[in-house]
Protein backbone atom coordinates (compact mmCIF):
# COMPACT_ATOMS: atom_id res chain seq x y z
CA UNK A 1 0.00 0.00 0.00
CA UNK A 2 1.06 3.33 -1.04
CA UNK A 3 1.88 6.20 1.57
CA UNK A 4 -0.96 8.28 -0.45
CA UNK A 5 -3.50 5.42 0.34
CA UNK A 6 -2.44 4.96 3.24
CA UNK A 7 -3.09 8.45 4.34
CA UNK A 8 -6.05 8.74 1.75
CA UNK A 9 -7.71 5.58 3.54
CA UNK A 10 -7.40 7.93 6.89
CA UNK A 11 -5.31 4.81 8.98
CA UNK A 12 -2.41 5.98 11.34
CA UNK A 13 0.63 6.18 9.02
CA UNK A 14 4.00 5.60 10.13
CA UNK A 15 6.83 7.09 8.00
CA UNK A 16 10.50 7.08 9.02
CA UNK A 17 13.61 8.29 7.69
CA UNK A 18 16.99 6.81 6.88
CA UNK A 19 20.16 9.05 6.12
CA UNK A 20 22.65 7.90 4.12
CA UNK A 21 26.32 7.19 4.72
CA UNK A 22 29.09 9.01 3.82
CA UNK A 23 30.71 6.36 1.12
CA UNK A 24 29.45 3.31 -0.85
CA UNK A 25 28.57 0.76 1.40
CA UNK A 26 24.93 0.23 1.01
CA UNK A 27 24.71 -2.88 3.78
CA UNK A 28 23.40 -0.94 6.02
CA UNK A 29 20.64 0.36 4.57
CA UNK A 30 19.80 -2.96 3.30
CA UNK A 31 19.66 -4.65 7.00
CA UNK A 32 17.50 -1.95 8.01
CA UNK A 33 15.09 -1.70 4.96
CA UNK A 34 14.54 -5.66 5.63
CA UNK A 35 13.67 -4.54 9.73
CA UNK A 36 11.14 -2.00 8.38
CA UNK A 37 9.35 -3.81 5.35
CA UNK A 38 6.14 -4.13 5.88
CA UNK A 39 6.01 -2.17 9.35
CA UNK A 40 5.71 1.47 8.02
CA UNK A 41 4.02 3.06 5.07
CA UNK A 42 7.21 4.36 4.10
CA UNK A 43 11.06 6.07 4.97
CA UNK A 44 12.50 9.26 3.82
CA UNK A 45 15.57 9.40 2.42
CA UNK A 46 17.62 12.07 3.61
CA UNK A 47 19.46 14.51 1.05
CA UNK A 48 23.31 15.43 2.44
CA UNK A 49 21.06 16.30 5.83
CA UNK A 50 22.84 19.30 7.70
CA UNK A 51 24.50 19.96 4.55
CA UNK A 52 26.52 17.14 5.24
CA UNK A 53 28.16 15.22 1.78
CA UNK A 54 27.02 12.12 1.86
CA UNK A 55 25.47 9.16 -0.82
CA UNK A 56 22.76 10.58 -2.52
CA UNK A 57 18.69 10.50 -1.67
CA UNK A 58 17.74 8.83 -5.39
CA UNK A 59 20.65 6.20 -4.96
CA UNK A 60 19.08 5.24 -1.51
CA UNK A 61 15.48 5.82 -2.48
CA UNK A 62 16.19 2.86 -4.99
CA UNK A 63 18.11 0.57 -2.61
CA UNK A 64 14.31 0.56 -0.63
CA UNK A 65 12.77 0.39 -3.60
CA UNK A 66 15.04 -2.88 -4.54
CA UNK A 67 14.15 -4.43 -0.92
CA UNK A 68 10.26 -3.94 -1.09
CA UNK A 69 10.28 -0.07 1.40
CA UNK A 70 8.50 2.34 -0.17
CA UNK A 71 10.45 5.57 -0.25
CA UNK A 72 9.68 9.25 0.05
CA UNK A 73 12.70 11.06 -1.70
CA UNK A 74 13.68 13.86 0.31
CA UNK A 75 14.93 16.90 -1.88
CA UNK A 76 16.57 20.20 -1.02
CA UNK A 77 16.90 23.30 -2.87
CA UNK A 78 20.62 23.67 -1.54
CA UNK A 79 22.90 21.91 -4.19
CA UNK A 80 20.88 22.24 -7.58
CA UNK A 81 19.40 24.96 -9.85
CA UNK A 82 16.33 24.88 -10.94
CA UNK A 83 17.63 22.49 -14.18
CA UNK A 84 19.02 19.89 -12.37
CA UNK A 85 15.40 19.94 -9.72
CA UNK A 86 13.32 19.47 -12.41
CA UNK A 87 15.60 16.90 -14.48
CA UNK A 88 16.45 14.88 -10.62
CA UNK A 89 12.24 14.84 -10.49
CA UNK A 90 12.01 13.06 -13.91
CA UNK A 91 14.83 10.33 -12.96
CA UNK A 92 13.13 9.59 -9.84
CA UNK A 93 10.01 9.37 -11.65
CA UNK A 94 11.56 6.55 -13.86
CA UNK A 95 13.86 4.94 -11.33
CA UNK A 96 9.87 3.90 -9.23
CA UNK A 97 9.86 6.95 -6.85
CA UNK A 98 6.78 7.94 -6.42
CA UNK A 99 6.81 10.62 -2.94
CA UNK A 100 8.80 13.68 -2.59
CA UNK A 101 9.53 15.60 0.08
CA UNK A 102 10.65 18.96 -0.72
CA UNK A 103 12.70 21.12 1.55
CA UNK A 104 14.53 24.24 0.91
CA UNK A 105 17.57 22.94 3.06
CA UNK A 106 20.43 24.35 5.33
CA UNK A 107 22.93 26.47 4.38
CA UNK A 108 26.14 24.70 3.87
CA UNK A 109 28.09 26.31 6.12
CA UNK A 110 26.57 24.09 8.85
CA UNK A 111 27.91 20.83 7.39
CA UNK A 112 30.76 19.62 6.58
CA UNK A 113 31.82 21.36 3.49
CA UNK A 114 31.12 25.32 4.82
CA UNK A 115 32.71 26.68 1.61
CA UNK A 116 30.58 25.62 -0.95
CA UNK A 117 27.98 27.78 -3.18
CA UNK A 118 24.58 28.05 -1.48
CA UNK A 119 22.10 27.53 -4.76
CA UNK A 120 19.11 28.22 -3.00
CA UNK A 121 18.00 28.94 -7.27
CA UNK A 122 14.38 27.90 -5.91
CA UNK A 123 12.71 27.77 -2.25
CA UNK A 124 10.19 24.88 -1.10
CA UNK A 125 7.35 26.34 -2.15
CA UNK A 126 8.63 26.97 -5.57
CA UNK A 127 9.84 23.47 -5.49
CA UNK A 128 6.66 22.34 -4.44
CA UNK A 129 4.60 24.52 -7.43
CA UNK A 130 7.85 22.74 -10.02
CA UNK A 131 6.62 19.69 -8.84
CA UNK A 132 2.89 20.06 -9.70
CA UNK A 133 3.82 21.86 -13.13
CA UNK A 134 5.47 18.63 -13.90
CA UNK A 135 2.72 16.22 -12.34
CA UNK A 136 0.70 18.30 -15.30
CA UNK A 137 2.82 17.39 -17.93
CA UNK A 138 5.39 20.29 -18.76
CA UNK A 139 8.21 22.37 -17.52
CA UNK A 140 8.07 25.05 -15.43
CA UNK A 141 8.83 27.22 -18.49
CA UNK A 142 5.69 25.35 -19.93
CA UNK A 143 7.49 23.59 -22.57
CA UNK A 144 5.26 19.83 -22.71
CA UNK A 145 6.76 16.30 -21.59
CA UNK A 146 7.08 13.43 -23.01
CA UNK A 147 5.74 11.17 -20.21
CA UNK A 148 4.93 13.53 -17.18
CA UNK A 149 5.31 12.20 -13.12
CA UNK A 150 2.80 11.96 -10.71
CA UNK A 151 4.48 13.26 -7.62
CA UNK A 152 2.48 12.53 -4.34
CA UNK A 153 4.46 15.66 -2.72
CA UNK A 154 4.91 16.39 1.13
CA UNK A 155 6.53 19.39 3.01
CA UNK A 156 7.95 20.70 6.63
CA UNK A 157 6.48 22.50 8.98
CA UNK A 158 7.95 23.55 12.35
CA UNK A 159 5.13 23.31 15.13
CA UNK A 160 7.69 24.68 18.11
CA UNK A 161 9.79 27.46 16.71
CA UNK A 162 9.30 30.07 19.94
CA UNK A 163 7.97 33.08 19.20
CA UNK A 164 4.49 34.26 18.03
CA UNK A 165 5.97 35.61 14.48
CA UNK A 166 7.85 32.58 14.18
CA UNK A 167 4.94 30.19 15.16
CA UNK A 168 2.17 32.57 12.39
CA UNK A 169 4.93 32.58 10.06
CA UNK A 170 4.91 28.80 9.84
CA UNK A 171 1.45 28.72 9.38
CA UNK A 172 1.13 31.04 6.26
CA UNK A 173 4.42 29.60 4.59
CA UNK A 174 1.88 25.78 5.72
CA UNK A 175 -0.89 27.56 3.73
CA UNK A 176 1.02 28.65 1.26
CA UNK A 177 2.89 24.92 0.74
CA UNK A 178 -0.63 23.38 -0.11
CA UNK A 179 -1.75 26.12 -2.33
CA UNK A 180 1.69 24.94 -4.04
CA UNK A 181 0.69 21.34 -3.68
CA UNK A 182 1.87 19.91 -0.52
CA UNK A 183 -0.50 16.65 -0.13
CA UNK A 184 1.03 15.92 3.33
CA UNK A 185 3.26 17.37 6.32
CA UNK A 186 6.07 16.25 8.46
CA UNK A 187 6.60 17.87 11.84
CA UNK A 188 9.67 18.80 13.52
CA UNK A 189 10.38 16.75 16.69
CA UNK A 190 7.59 17.15 19.24
CA UNK A 191 7.93 16.35 23.06
CA UNK A 192 5.32 18.50 24.25
CA UNK A 193 1.54 16.92 22.97
CA UNK A 194 0.02 19.72 24.62
CA UNK A 195 1.42 22.33 22.58
CA UNK A 196 1.30 20.31 19.56
CA UNK A 197 -2.59 19.87 20.09
CA UNK A 198 -2.49 24.18 19.73
CA UNK A 199 -0.70 23.75 16.62
CA UNK A 200 -3.14 20.96 15.52
CA UNK A 201 -6.67 23.37 16.39
CA UNK A 202 -5.22 25.83 13.96
CA UNK A 203 -4.25 23.52 10.96
CA UNK A 204 -7.24 21.15 10.87
CA UNK A 205 -9.37 23.30 8.78
CA UNK A 206 -6.42 22.89 5.99
CA UNK A 207 -7.68 19.45 5.48
CA UNK A 208 -4.08 18.54 4.88
CA UNK A 209 -2.23 14.85 6.64
CA UNK A 210 -0.14 15.72 9.31
CA UNK A 211 2.63 13.85 10.70
CA UNK A 212 3.98 14.43 14.37
CA UNK A 213 7.78 14.02 14.01
CA UNK A 214 9.17 11.67 16.31
CA UNK A 215 12.75 11.62 17.82
CA UNK A 216 13.55 8.88 20.16
CA UNK A 217 16.26 10.78 23.35
CA UNK A 218 19.24 8.76 23.78
CA UNK A 219 20.84 10.82 26.18
CA UNK A 220 20.46 13.28 28.82
CA UNK A 221 22.84 15.31 26.82
CA UNK A 222 21.59 15.00 23.69
CA UNK A 223 18.17 16.54 24.85
CA UNK A 224 19.82 19.31 26.21
CA UNK A 225 22.15 19.75 22.78
CA UNK A 226 18.63 19.87 20.88
CA UNK A 227 17.26 22.28 23.77
CA UNK A 228 19.94 24.69 23.16
CA UNK A 229 21.04 24.08 19.35
CA UNK A 230 17.48 22.74 17.16
CA UNK A 231 15.53 25.67 16.41
CA UNK A 232 11.94 24.07 17.60
CA UNK A 233 12.66 21.38 19.72
CA UNK A 234 12.01 21.72 23.04
CA UNK A 235 12.16 18.47 25.82
CA UNK A 236 10.77 19.36 28.91
CA UNK A 237 12.85 18.93 32.23
CA UNK A 238 10.74 16.34 34.27
CA UNK A 239 11.21 14.60 30.52
CA UNK A 240 14.76 14.90 31.02
CA UNK A 241 14.69 13.42 34.95
CA UNK A 242 12.24 10.38 33.22
CA UNK A 243 15.41 9.54 31.08
CA UNK A 244 18.68 10.68 33.62
CA UNK A 245 16.82 8.73 36.56
CA UNK A 246 17.23 5.52 34.35
CA UNK A 247 20.52 3.02 33.48
CA UNK A 248 18.87 1.76 30.19
CA UNK A 249 18.98 5.18 28.00
CA UNK A 250 18.01 3.40 24.68
CA UNK A 251 15.26 2.21 26.49
CA UNK A 252 14.38 4.84 28.09
CA UNK A 253 14.10 7.15 24.81
CA UNK A 254 12.53 4.84 23.39
CA UNK A 255 9.02 3.97 26.36
CA UNK A 256 9.03 8.07 26.34
CA UNK A 257 8.59 8.35 22.20
CA UNK A 258 6.10 5.18 22.84
CA UNK A 259 3.90 6.79 25.24
CA UNK A 260 4.83 10.47 22.97
CA UNK A 261 3.15 8.26 20.25
CA UNK A 262 0.02 7.10 22.02
CA UNK A 263 -0.98 10.93 23.09
CA UNK A 264 -0.10 11.87 19.49
CA UNK A 265 -1.96 9.45 18.33
CA UNK A 266 -5.66 10.87 18.89
CA UNK A 267 -4.60 14.53 17.09
CA UNK A 268 -2.71 13.87 13.78
CA UNK A 269 -3.00 11.55 10.59
CA UNK A 270 0.18 9.64 11.39
CA UNK A 271 4.19 9.66 12.71
CA UNK A 272 7.20 10.41 11.20
CA UNK A 273 10.04 8.93 13.33
CA UNK A 274 13.45 9.62 12.91
CA UNK A 275 15.88 7.35 14.62
CA UNK A 276 19.46 9.20 13.54
CA UNK A 277 21.51 6.36 13.83
CA UNK A 278 19.02 4.12 16.06
CA UNK A 279 16.87 2.90 13.07
CA UNK A 280 17.36 -0.96 14.47
CA UNK A 281 15.61 0.36 16.97
CA UNK A 282 12.41 1.45 15.20
CA UNK A 283 9.93 -1.64 14.67
CA UNK A 284 11.17 -2.85 18.76
CA UNK A 285 9.59 1.32 19.86
CA UNK A 286 6.26 0.45 16.63
CA UNK A 287 5.26 -2.65 19.04
CA UNK A 288 5.81 -0.90 22.15
CA UNK A 289 3.76 1.81 20.99
CA UNK A 290 0.65 -0.95 19.94
CA UNK A 291 1.51 0.25 16.09
CA UNK B 1 26.00 54.51 -7.41
CA UNK B 2 22.96 52.34 -7.36
CA UNK B 3 21.44 52.24 -10.88
CA UNK B 4 17.63 52.19 -10.81
CA UNK B 5 14.86 51.26 -13.51
CA UNK B 6 11.77 52.24 -13.61
CA UNK B 7 8.95 49.06 -13.62
CA UNK B 8 6.22 49.07 -16.46
CA UNK B 9 3.74 51.55 -15.21
CA UNK B 10 1.45 48.62 -15.85
CA UNK B 11 3.06 47.00 -12.50
CA UNK B 12 2.92 49.71 -10.56
CA UNK B 13 -0.61 50.09 -11.33
CA UNK B 14 -0.91 46.73 -10.06
CA UNK B 15 0.72 47.52 -6.95
CA UNK B 16 -1.35 50.34 -6.42
CA UNK B 17 -4.83 48.18 -7.02
CA UNK B 18 -7.58 48.81 -4.31
CA UNK B 19 -5.72 52.61 -3.62
CA UNK B 20 -6.82 55.78 -4.13
CA UNK B 21 -4.38 58.42 -2.30
CA UNK B 22 -0.23 57.99 -3.10
CA UNK B 23 2.40 60.15 -1.89
CA UNK B 24 5.46 60.13 -4.04
CA UNK B 25 9.12 60.13 -2.86
CA UNK B 26 12.61 60.69 -5.32
CA UNK B 27 15.66 60.89 -4.74
CA UNK B 28 18.20 63.20 -5.27
CA UNK B 29 21.01 60.75 -5.60
CA UNK B 30 21.46 57.64 -7.44
CA UNK B 31 17.53 57.74 -8.32
CA UNK B 32 18.33 61.62 -10.27
CA UNK B 33 21.83 59.93 -11.89
CA UNK B 34 19.48 57.23 -12.99
CA UNK B 35 16.87 58.97 -14.61
CA UNK B 36 14.28 57.12 -12.47
CA UNK B 37 13.22 59.46 -9.51
CA UNK B 38 14.59 62.87 -9.34
CA UNK B 39 12.45 65.40 -9.98
CA UNK B 40 11.39 65.51 -13.37
CA UNK B 41 10.41 61.52 -12.57
CA UNK B 42 8.62 62.44 -9.81
CA UNK B 43 6.71 65.26 -11.64
CA UNK B 44 6.02 62.85 -14.86
CA UNK B 45 4.92 59.86 -12.69
CA UNK B 46 2.65 62.46 -10.80
CA UNK B 47 1.22 63.75 -13.90
CA UNK B 48 0.78 59.70 -15.57
CA UNK B 49 -0.61 58.33 -12.09
CA UNK B 50 -3.56 61.73 -11.72
CA UNK B 51 -4.35 60.30 -15.27
CA UNK B 52 -4.89 57.43 -14.09
CA UNK B 53 -7.36 58.30 -11.73
CA UNK B 54 -5.38 58.36 -8.33
CA UNK B 55 -4.90 61.26 -5.96
CA UNK B 56 -1.30 62.52 -5.12
CA UNK B 57 -1.33 63.70 -1.50
CA UNK B 58 2.00 65.28 -2.07
CA UNK B 59 5.52 64.74 -3.74
CA UNK B 60 8.91 65.08 -2.09
CA UNK B 61 12.27 64.64 -3.41
CA UNK B 62 15.29 63.80 -1.14
CA UNK B 63 18.69 63.70 -0.67
CA UNK B 64 19.35 61.02 -0.03
CA UNK B 65 16.46 58.55 0.74
CA UNK B 66 19.49 55.99 1.96
CA UNK B 67 20.16 57.88 4.86
CA UNK B 68 17.24 57.23 7.62
CA UNK B 69 18.22 60.27 9.67
CA UNK B 70 17.59 62.59 6.49
CA UNK B 71 14.57 60.43 5.58
CA UNK B 72 13.32 61.15 8.94
CA UNK B 73 14.22 65.01 9.71
CA UNK B 74 12.62 65.80 5.97
CA UNK B 75 9.47 63.62 6.06
CA UNK B 76 8.55 64.88 9.50
CA UNK B 77 7.56 68.13 8.16
CA UNK B 78 5.28 66.73 5.37
CA UNK B 79 2.93 64.58 7.69
CA UNK B 80 0.33 66.30 6.94
CA UNK B 81 0.83 65.12 3.38
CA UNK B 82 1.42 61.26 4.27
CA UNK B 83 -0.80 60.89 6.94
CA UNK B 84 -3.69 60.80 4.50
CA UNK B 85 -1.89 58.43 1.79
CA UNK B 86 -2.65 54.85 1.53
CA UNK B 87 0.53 54.76 0.44
CA UNK B 88 3.98 55.76 -0.43
CA UNK B 89 5.51 55.41 -4.19
CA UNK B 90 9.18 55.30 -3.55
CA UNK B 91 11.02 55.97 -6.74
CA UNK B 92 14.49 55.02 -5.63
CA UNK B 93 16.75 52.18 -5.30
CA UNK B 94 16.07 49.15 -3.25
CA UNK B 95 17.84 50.51 -0.34
CA UNK B 96 15.73 54.30 -0.42
CA UNK B 97 12.22 51.75 -0.31
CA UNK B 98 13.57 50.15 2.39
CA UNK B 99 14.72 53.28 4.66
CA UNK B 100 11.39 54.77 3.61
CA UNK B 101 9.68 51.71 4.87
CA UNK B 102 11.26 51.77 7.76
CA UNK B 103 10.57 55.39 8.50
CA UNK B 104 7.08 55.79 7.86
CA UNK B 105 4.24 53.48 9.34
CA UNK B 106 2.44 53.44 5.53
CA UNK B 107 3.31 50.97 3.09
CA UNK B 108 5.91 51.49 0.54
CA UNK B 109 6.06 50.34 -3.03
CA UNK B 110 8.84 50.46 -4.95
CA UNK B 111 8.51 51.67 -8.79
CA UNK B 112 12.07 50.41 -9.49
CA UNK B 113 13.93 47.89 -9.93
CA UNK B 114 17.88 48.07 -8.90
CA UNK B 115 20.00 46.74 -11.93
CA UNK B 116 23.20 44.66 -11.21
CA UNK B 117 26.62 46.80 -12.21
CA UNK B 118 28.56 43.54 -12.23
CA UNK B 119 29.47 43.69 -8.31
CA UNK B 120 30.17 47.71 -8.29
CA UNK B 121 27.73 48.25 -4.98
CA UNK B 122 27.14 51.14 -4.00
CA UNK B 123 27.86 52.36 0.00
CA UNK B 124 24.85 52.75 2.47
CA UNK B 125 24.59 54.25 5.86
CA UNK B 126 22.12 52.23 7.12
CA UNK B 127 21.12 48.59 7.76
CA UNK B 128 19.21 48.01 4.66
CA UNK B 129 20.99 45.87 1.99
CA UNK B 130 20.20 45.70 -2.00
CA UNK B 131 21.60 43.32 -3.94
CA UNK B 132 20.54 44.72 -7.36
CA UNK B 133 18.56 41.87 -8.44
CA UNK B 134 17.56 43.85 -10.84
CA UNK B 135 13.92 42.23 -10.51
CA UNK B 136 12.50 44.22 -7.03
CA UNK B 137 10.48 42.17 -4.47
CA UNK B 138 9.89 44.64 -1.63
CA UNK B 139 6.29 45.36 -3.08
CA UNK B 140 5.20 41.78 -1.45
CA UNK B 141 7.90 42.24 2.15
CA UNK B 142 6.50 45.53 3.56
CA UNK B 143 9.81 46.95 2.24
CA UNK B 144 12.67 44.87 3.72
CA UNK B 145 14.54 42.61 1.29
CA UNK B 146 13.71 38.78 1.88
CA UNK B 147 17.65 38.58 -0.19
CA UNK B 148 19.28 40.28 1.73
CA UNK B 149 17.47 40.44 5.46
CA UNK B 150 17.46 36.22 5.47
CA UNK B 151 20.34 34.34 5.18
CA UNK B 152 18.92 32.36 2.41
CA UNK B 153 17.59 34.95 0.81
CA UNK B 154 13.73 32.93 0.87
CA UNK B 155 11.48 34.48 -1.34
CA UNK B 156 7.99 32.81 0.27
CA UNK B 157 8.76 32.98 4.47
CA UNK B 158 10.34 31.67 7.08
CA UNK B 159 12.27 28.20 7.23
CA UNK B 160 12.11 26.35 10.32
CA UNK B 161 14.90 27.85 11.85
CA UNK B 162 14.63 30.71 13.79
CA UNK B 163 14.91 30.33 17.26
CA UNK B 164 14.04 33.80 19.83
CA UNK B 165 13.67 35.83 16.48
CA UNK B 166 17.06 35.56 15.61
CA UNK B 167 18.90 33.45 12.53
CA UNK B 168 19.83 30.20 13.08
CA UNK B 169 23.34 30.46 11.39
CA UNK B 170 23.89 33.92 13.58
CA UNK B 171 22.40 34.36 16.98
CA UNK B 172 23.10 38.27 16.38
CA UNK B 173 21.49 38.24 13.84
CA UNK B 174 17.54 39.12 13.30
CA UNK B 175 15.27 36.86 11.57
CA UNK B 176 14.39 38.86 8.45
CA UNK B 177 10.93 36.87 7.97
CA UNK B 178 10.38 37.94 11.44
CA UNK B 179 11.02 41.52 10.36
CA UNK B 180 8.57 40.98 7.46
CA UNK B 181 5.87 39.48 9.58
CA UNK B 182 6.12 42.58 12.21
CA UNK B 183 6.30 44.97 9.50
CA UNK B 184 2.99 43.69 7.52
CA UNK B 185 1.45 43.11 10.85
CA UNK B 186 1.83 46.99 11.97
CA UNK B 187 0.74 47.64 8.63
CA UNK B 188 -2.49 45.09 8.55
CA UNK B 189 -1.63 43.60 5.54
CA UNK B 190 -0.75 40.43 6.83
CA UNK B 191 -2.37 39.25 3.61
CA UNK B 192 0.66 39.70 1.46
CA UNK B 193 2.40 36.71 3.58
CA UNK B 194 0.17 34.43 1.32
CA UNK B 195 1.23 35.45 -2.03
CA UNK B 196 3.00 33.02 -3.95
CA UNK B 197 6.39 34.47 -5.35
CA UNK B 198 7.54 32.76 -8.27
CA UNK B 199 11.17 31.61 -9.12
CA UNK B 200 13.28 34.76 -9.68
CA UNK B 201 14.59 35.84 -13.10
CA UNK B 202 18.09 35.40 -12.49
CA UNK B 203 18.98 36.03 -16.24
CA UNK B 204 18.47 39.45 -14.78
CA UNK B 205 21.08 39.47 -11.81
CA UNK B 206 23.61 39.50 -14.93
CA UNK B 207 24.90 42.92 -15.46
CA UNK B 208 23.85 43.87 -19.22
CA UNK B 209 26.31 45.50 -21.60
CA UNK B 210 24.53 48.69 -22.11
CA UNK B 211 24.83 49.46 -17.97
CA UNK B 212 28.79 48.58 -17.97
CA UNK B 213 29.33 50.96 -20.68
CA UNK B 214 31.03 53.86 -18.57
CA UNK B 215 33.65 55.76 -20.35
CA UNK B 216 36.49 53.54 -19.15
CA UNK B 217 34.84 50.69 -19.75
CA UNK B 218 34.73 52.05 -23.71
CA UNK B 219 38.34 53.02 -23.30
CA UNK B 220 39.58 49.69 -22.52
CA UNK B 221 37.34 48.01 -25.03
CA UNK B 222 38.90 49.92 -27.92
CA UNK B 223 42.30 49.28 -26.38
CA UNK B 224 44.37 47.32 -29.19
CA UNK B 225 44.41 43.74 -27.70
CA UNK B 226 47.91 41.96 -26.92
CA UNK B 227 49.32 40.23 -29.92
CA UNK B 228 50.22 36.34 -28.94
CA UNK B 229 53.55 36.03 -30.75
CA UNK B 230 53.73 34.09 -33.60
CA UNK B 231 55.92 30.73 -32.77
CA UNK B 232 58.32 29.59 -35.35
CA UNK B 233 59.81 26.03 -35.96
CA UNK B 234 63.42 25.69 -35.86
Amino acid sequence: MSLKSVLESGSFAVTTEIGPQKGTETAEIVEIAELLRGRIAAANCTDQQSSVMRLGSMATCHVLLQHGVEPVLQMTCRDRNRIALQSDLLSGWVLGVRNVLALTGDLPSLGDHPQAMPVFDLDSVQLLWTIGKLNGGTDIMGNALKGKTDYFAGAVVNPGVNTEASFDLQLFKMEKKIKAGARFFQTQAIYEPDKFARFMKRVEGFGVPVLAGIIPLKSVGAARFMNKNVAGIFVPEPTIQRLAATKDKTQAGLEIAADLIKQLRGMCQGVHIMAIGGERNVPRLLDMAGL
Amino acid sequence: MLLSRQKPFEQILGYLEGESKVFLLGCNGCAQASGTGGPVQVAAMKAKLTAAGKTITGTDVVDFLCQKALVKSRLSVRLNEIEPADSLLVMTCGVGVQATAASVNKLCHPACDTINLGGSRGEWSGSERCMECSDCVLETTGGICPLTACSKGLLNGQCGGARNGKCEFNPEKDCGWELIYLRLKSLGRLDKLLQFTPPKDRLKEQPAVDVMATTFWALERTAPAPQPKEVTAK
